[in-house]
């Protein structure tokens, strides 16, 4: 062989990381601004990181975790999913009615709010790819019915929920909260399945070049309605963790808005490209907790936490120019613009 | 192959038209099992129109295709890969965010347990990249980042990894260098060997000559005729490919003094891999050519006029004075005076929402505002003047650009740019896609700016328009200026030959003498 160090089994091993770990620069970057502020916090708490002050910081930051990594399947297609929010406080409201009574009802209960949430992304995905319409519009008019169905469950606050089963979702166990292993149970048991599916590397291939992914034989419709249809499912797991956090339900539109918009930005600092085809939910994850320390960080620094859109905003900031410096390497300007 | 034997892929009196265009009219082919088929023609021949059916892109309007003799209808290239085929196209189908691996292995990559066996598919990536030459590419890199060679290699071990009964290769090794191709090549011939029919489309008549086992020349949307390979001479098959009628749509043109001082130069234009070192002259009043193959360069070099490539090296010389071009504001300022009519005209030429007045003014927009502000009757009398002189059907100006046909559309392009008053106007395939009868209106306007001295630079893929409208023809091959063709030695068969690289180039470029020796 003419290339003896390309062909050099141990220095293609050397590539074979450098290649894994280059490819996850988004997340790792997420990671560690995740570990600098959120050591900030901890050094600035005076009591330090208890186990309680944690449990709380990862029950907050866990529901917009999972509305953000709802968010990023359909963004890695290349779509975007403005109803994760509504589908979000939808769940939430069904739970605070059918998430109750022995185990057995309980368990259908939950089921039942993961199908409805199941069903409403698979809505959204059918209406994309069988309407061709673009997935902004689709969602933006999904989430307003939504909301609406939400409003029709609870048209003022309230509802219970099976109050053991809150509790033991709520607390930590061995130090480690609940809903941090939920977090990691949808990564190892949904996110980690569904990557090593055609589907979901359809998923990638559609938001990397959608064109090409025709070319080369994709399932692009069967991809992109899944793709919609786990965002569902995965914002109905926030609704349930909101429900098992408030024991109770309640249709607020703010909340939902906010959710929607936050979990876009959770999923950029995150490392997910907004084009598609690059990223991961995992990124999300940190995304997410990187803007829950944020408002936290306020409370330490005793700043008013009416400002903290504006320090989230510079995170998001700076988390996009990074993101953007391979810009830096285009050579033909015309490609910029496409 | 064997006598009695049932081609492998039949297909049979195939129509396809793209709008009023005739891509293709009744055409046959077939393919054999163990052979290797090249098909040939001239850039619009209907090639890739045919490739495209029979991989599943396009449907086509009428006629059948037969695999194996059963009749198959390709909905999709998902379809048509469940069937056997498989294509290497010209514009290569690759996904950039993936890596090597998960490209290769896209529709079927091997599975443990109903999942993605990464490791499995990266011993699989690295067979099939063995097998094709590329044991320099790494499986797990993505694919974004390997060069054009590389990726080409790629796109070649994705589609074996399909299985293949049929194998396309689209211009599949334009940018390989020799080792690579003669790589590709011995595979080819061991696969031709284990039974697969492979069909070869090439501009390279080496390579065809090398390769091919039958041949079938298309010319103009039609078929021409199949033979074996070898029982025609290289001219007579460029015979075959060019051989239409002639027609005179071309205005007389004036015969150019030569000893004017040139309104642009260049030296020693390179940019990255795809122009190698471009050395021109362009007189006032001169229309020249930008001859040869598709992919050549002939693009890039335009937009490097523009100033739309960074990176660039060389010099540019505008009206004797060096300048430094930093993008399409700076060109099409009056300092510079360029103008370039691009080939995407729904992308890069029209903003299509908008109405023919925007459209129009857009560019020349400085030129008819004081301090910002648009000066709206001096912009009605500079659009009115335009409308006629290209004699634009619109139903008055305020329209939207979308309502007018794609010829019209086409010269509220060139016309957005005659606003700007261009002492050099650079056309990228202008003519693409547009009617005949607006074609001639656009020759007969090309020879009325240069006759009121602005200088040209035509990039066109129709041989026939260089052969009538140049006073000069530049042809390109792989990034660098093959030949020049001058007056009388500027014919259809030159062009073909230059473009092919078929003779040797043994003359000195404007030796015109020796050029139209070496081909006849």
């Amino acid at each position: 062989m003419t290339d003896a160090t390309l062909s050099d089994p141990g220095r293609r091993r050397l590539q074979s990381v450098t290649y894994f770990v280059s490819a996850q620069r988004g997340i790792l970057l997420a990671i560690l601004i995740f570990v600098l502020i959120f050591g900030l916090y901890g050094w600035k708490q005076e009591v330090g990181l208890t186990a309680n002050i944690i449990n709380t910081a990862a029950n907050k930051g866990t529901l917009l975790a999972l509305v953000a990594m709802a968010q990023t399947i359909p963004v890695l297609t290349g779509g975007l999913d403005l109803s994760v929010g509504m589908i979000f406080l939808l769940t939430n409201c069904l739970a605070s009615n059918m998430v109750n009574g022995d185990p057995l009802m309980t368990g259908i209960g939950i089921i039942g709010v993961m199908l409805v949430g199941l069903l409403c992304g698979t809505i959204n995905g059918v209406i994309v790819v069988y309407g061709r319409l673009q997935p902004i519009i689709v969602t933006l008019a999904t989430s307003a019915i939504y909301f609406g169905l939400a409003v029709v469950l609870r048209p003022q606050p309230g509802g219970s929920v099976n109050f053991e089963l809150a509790d033991i979702m709520t607390r930590s166990y061995f130090n480690i909260p609940v809903s941090v292993m939920v977090l990691v149970a949808v990564v190892l048991f949904i996110w980690i399945p569904y990557k090593r599916t055609i589907l979901g590397r359809a998923a990638f291939a559609i938001g990397s070049s959608e064109q090409a992914a025709f070319m080369s034989g994709v399932p692009i419709a069967r991809a992109k309605i899944l793709a919609y249809a786990l965002s569902g499912l995965l914002s109905s797991i926030a609704g349930l963790m909101l429900t098992f956090l408030t024991y109770s339900g309640a249709a607020k539109v703010e909340i939902g808005n906010d959710y929607t918009l936050n979990s876009i930005a959770a999923v950029v600092i995150g490392g997910t490209s907004l084009f598609g085809g690059v990223g991961s939910v995992i990124g999300s994850i940190f995304g997410a907790f990187v803007m829950r320390t944020v408002g936290d960080l306020l409370i330490v620094f005793d700043i008013n936490p009416v400002l903290q859109p504006l320090f989230v905003g510079v995170v998001l900031l700076l988390a996009v120019c990074v993101g953007s410096l391979r810009l830096l390497r285009i050579k033909n300007k015309v490609d910029l613009y496409r | 192959m064997a006598d009695g034997m049932m081609p492998l892929l039949r297909m049979e009196n195939i129509s396809k038209s793209y709008g009023g265009v005739r891509a293709l009219q009744d055409v046959q082919f077939t393919a054999d099992r163990g052979c290797i088929h090249a098909l040939l023609g001239e850039n619009g021949a209907g090639k890739s129109t045919l490739i495209k059916i029979l991989s599943g892109v396009v449907k086509p309007d009428t006629g059948s295709v037969s695999i194996d003799g059963q009749m198959v209808a390709f909905s999709s290239p998902y379809a048509a890969n469940a069937a056997g085929v498989a294509c290497i196209f010209q514009e290569l189908s690759l996904l950039p965010d993936l890596t090597v691996a998960d490209n290769i292995a896209i529709t079927n990559p091997p599975k443990r347990m109903g999942f993605i066996d990464a490791a499995e598919q990266y011993r699989f990536a690295e067979r099939l990249l063995a097998r094709v030459g590329g044991h320099d590419i790494h499986p797990m890199a993505p694919v974004g980042e390997l060069p054009l060679s590389r990726r080409q290699i790629v796109e070649i071990a994705k589609a074996l990894a399909r299985n293949p009964k049929i194998l396309i290769l689209d211009e599949a090794t334009s940018a390989l260098t020799a080792a690579d191709v003669a790589r590709v090549f011995g595979m080819l011939k061991q696969l031709r060997d284990e039974g697969l029919a492979i069909i070869y489309i090439s501009h390279r008549m080496h390579e065809v000559a090398e390769l091919a086992d039958d041949c079938t020349v298309f010319r103009n949307g039609r078929f021409v005729e199949s033979f074996k390979a070898g029982t025609k001479s290289d001219e007579a098959i460029v015979e075959l490919m060019i051989g239409r009628e002639y027609k005179n749509v071309f205005p007389a043109r004036a015969a150019k003094a030569a000893d004017v001082a040139p309104v642009l130069k260049t030296t020693g234009l390179a940019w990255g891999n795809e122009l190698k070192g471009i050395d021109l002259e362009v007189r006032p009043g001169e229309v020249v050519g930008l001859g040869g193959l598709d992919g050549q360069g002939q693009r890039q070099l335009l937009l490097a006029l523009f100033g739309a490539l960074v990176g660039m090296t060389g010099t540019v010389e505008v009206g004797g004075k060096r300048v430094k071009l930093s993008g399409p504001g700076q060109a099409k300022s009056p300092e510079v005076g360029m103008a370039l009519i691009p080939e995407d005209r729904k992308n890069e030429g029209l903003m299509l929402p908008m109405s023919v007045r925007a459209n129009l003014s857009f560019a020349a927009m400085r030129q008819f505002s004081r301090f910002g502000i648009v000066d709206r009757a001096a912009e009605d009398r500079e659009i009115e003047a335009i409308v006629k002189l290209l004699s634009i059907k619109a139903d008055g100006v305020d329209g939207p650009v979308t309502a007018l046909s794609g010829g019209n559309q086409q010269k509220v392009v060139i016309g957005k740019w005659l606003m700007t008053k261009p002492r050099i106007v650079l056309l990228n395939d202008p003519t693409r896609g547009i009617d005949v009868g607006t074609k001639q209106e656009f020759y007969q306007l090309l020879a009325r700016l240069a006759e009121t001295g602005v200088a040209i630079i035509y990039y066109s893929t129709d041989y026939d328009e260089l052969v009538g409208c140049c006073d000069r023809v530049l042809v390109m091959y792989d990034g660098s200026i093959g030949r020049t063709l001058e007056g009388a030695a500027i014919t259809e068969r030159n062009l073909v030959a230059a473009a092919l690289n078929l003779a040797p180039a043994v003359s000195a470029p404007h030796s015109t003498n020796a050029i139209a020796g070496v081909v006849a």
